[in-house]
């Protein structure tokens, strides 16, 4: 596999300062490459030089084996997807018209037909027949940010830019689009380049991650050499972020689901069970009105007594399950977790009211923890 | 009451002659001024250095007396309704160069980004993006300009180009306070009709997509 894209000898300064000092870099084709680092550092300067929406002060960019340079801006630009954090759909433009308009750019009005904008809409998880004739302002965040993407990619331009696209979005809509920029890639084999500053984001959707500092290129290693590996300590302390501090001194508090799913003892069974699925939760914590935890009701323990329709939570759920305090050391809690029947551990103050819940999610990060940390000097 | 309804129908198809030779006065001016005042707009978004002085000059301009403007008109281009309509549109100029300029500034720098990142020229931003996003301001500038322009045709009867303005004129040496109003009421009422149907229209014309309010 090839090259998609190259940076010789690349700077760029404004005025006596050197933004890009000296940038050499390839990106191969085929891949989702990352640009990671923190606020400043060139990310963004780095891949619009890529499209020339700024232009080098000296240097080479090759796209696809060509100078760039050499190219017209606008030629370049229409065979380069490109997608930005503030999604920039035209408001006045329906979403047909949105996603048509490379191609109609390029005047091949004759071949952008309705199949291909239905193509796709699918793949970026939008009904063709429900939002086709639809406004940018009618759609959410999360849906506006698909059709960005199904926009970028109608022409079928072999390279795509994206900066932080999925920054401005909820955490879950952020994972959704990750995770279905990573399977159409898999299908598309588009060059990405991605840029965040958020090493968690890169790690997941990366081939290859490129870590930048002060304009610098610090280190560019696939998501599991950067995380056994980490170049220097600029790189060790990007990764670790969130992961720093050690599982031993986290308390319960920091790492317990803090609102879990309760539900009072006088209630229904088959309230229970709509509460569940409309929470998407497989138990429900009871407590009485004043938030004191009285037991546990699991799911299977409901179902089982479901045909008697007079009973109440109260009847099924369970009292003596083990629950933990919140000034628990943290490691004490991990074999209760792991034990637990279901998988959950009631957290309580001192007055015995609820406070949170453990569970084997919640703990999972910090049991991972000492592997990813401790990885070098392990070896 | 029923003397001036007198006046009006004595003086019927003097006000009729009047209100038309306005309504042609005002949208001679006004269509002049659209002509030179959104292209300027539009060019003092590409020189921005530019746009402080003249749109500075516009608005002295505008700040001279209407009387005092269709008098320097005199010596340069005589009287008649020519003079009067170069008057009329120098008073258009400034909303409608100075809502145009704004407008097209005020269009989200993220949708220019996505525009210029696609492969847009120049010209295709400013047809597809700009124009279609600042229109509504542009018209604002337009219907600020009709109101103006038939409020300042009343005075263009002072050098003799006729309009609704004769009628004032003539109840103000007669002292007849019924003929003053047969030409005061229709020109208010003219440039109420025309602003509501710019409003209309306007309305019209508003791409679906952007009388959504937005979401956020
Ligand atoms: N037009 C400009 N004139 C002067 N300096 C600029 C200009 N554009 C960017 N810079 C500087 O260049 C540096 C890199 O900017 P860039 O936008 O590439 O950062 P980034 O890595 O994308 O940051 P972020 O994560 O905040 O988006 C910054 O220090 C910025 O202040
Ligand atoms: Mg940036």
């Amino acid at each position: 596999m090839g090259n998609a894209i190259v940076f010789d000898n690349v700077r760029k300064s404004y005025g006596q300062k050197a933004v890009i000092p000296n940038l050499n870099l390839s990106i191969a084709e085929g891949t989702i490459t990352v640009l990671v680092g923190p606020s400043g550092c060139g990310k963004t300067t780095t891949m619009k030089m890529i499209n020339q929406l700024i232009q080098p002060s000296s240097g080479k960019i090759y796209v696809n084996g060509s100078n760039a340079l050499d190219i017209s801006p606008v030629e370049l630009r229409r065979n380069i997807g490109y997608v930005i954090q503030q999604v920039g759909l035209f408001p006045h433009m329906t979403i047909e018209e949105n996603v048509t308009l490379v191609p109609r750019l390029k005047k091949q009005a004759g071949e952008v037909n309705r199949e291909q904008v239905d193509r796709m809409l699918q793949l970026v998880g939008l009904n063709p027949d429900e939002y086709r004739h639809r406004y940018p302002r009618e759609l959410s965040g999360g849906q506006q940010q698909r059709v960005g993407v199904a926009r970028a990619l109608m022409s079928d331009p072999p390279i795509v830019l994206m900066d932080e696209p999925f920054s401005a979005l909820d955490p879950i809509t952020r994972e959704q689009l990750q995770d279905e920029l990573i399977r159409l890639n898999q299908e598309l084999n588009k060059t990405i380049v991605f840029v965040t500053h958020d090493m968690d984001e890169a790690l997941k959707i990366a081939d290859q991650i490129i870590v930048m500092q002060d304009g610098h290129v610090i280190q560019q290693s696939t998501p599991e050499q950067i995380l056994r590996h980490p170049a220097n300590e600029f790189v060790r302390g990007f990764i670790g972020e969130k992961r720093l501090t050690s599982h031993l001194t986290q308390s319960v508090d920091e790492v317990m689901v803090k609102h879990p799913v309760t539900i009072a003892p006088q209630k229904g069974l088959a309230e229970a069970v709509k509460m569940m699925v409309r929470k998407r939760v497989t138990g429900l914590i009871v407590v009485d009105k004043d938030g004191t935890y009285l037991g546990l009701a699991d799911s299977a323990d409901i179902h089982a007594r479901y045909p008697e329709e007079s009973l109440s939570i109260r009847d099924v759920m369970r009292a003596d399950a083990a629950v933990v305090n919140v000034s628990t050391p943290l490691a004490e809690t991990i074999p209760l977790v792991q034990q637990a029947p279901y998988g959950y551990v009631p957290v309580v103050d001192d007055l015995g009211r609820l406070r949170g819940l453990l569970t084997r999610a919640s703990l999972v990060d910090v049991l991972a923890r000492p592997y990813l940390e401790g990885g070098e000097e392990h070896e | 009451m029923s003397e001036i309804l007198n006046v009006i129908i004595d003086r019927w198809p003097n006000i009729v002659d009047a209100t038309w030779q306005h309504i042609v006065l005002s949208i001679v001016a006004l269509f002049w001024a659209i002509v030179l005042a959104v292209p300027t707009g539009i060019l003092l978004t590409r020189f921005r250095k530019l746009a402080t002085p003249v749109l500075g000059f516009i608005s002295v301009l505008q700040t001279i007396p209407s009387l005092a403007l269709l008098g320097f008109m005199i010596p340069l281009f005589g009287i008649g309704a020519t003079p009067a309509v170069i008057a009329m549109v120098v008073y258009a100029l400034l909303p409608i160069a100075r809502n145009t300029y704004t407008g097209i500034l005020d269009v989200d720098p993220a949708l220019l980004e996505a525009a210029r990142g696609m492969g847009m020229t120049k010209g295709q931003m400013l047809r597809m993006v700009e124009l279609p996003l600042a229109r509504s301001v542009i018209f604002a500038g337009i219907r600020t300009a009709t109101v103006m322009t038939i409020g300042v045709a009343t005075l263009a009867s002072f050098i003799g180009a006729g309009g609704l303005g004769d009628l004032i004129l003539r109840g103000i040496a007669m002292v007849d306070t019924g003929i003053i109003l047969a030409g005061a009421v229709p020109a208010a009422i003219l440039a109420i009709l025309f602003d509501m149907l710019l409003a209309w229209t306007d309305w019209r014309i508003t791409p679906k997509g952007l009388r959504i309010q937005n979401r956020t």
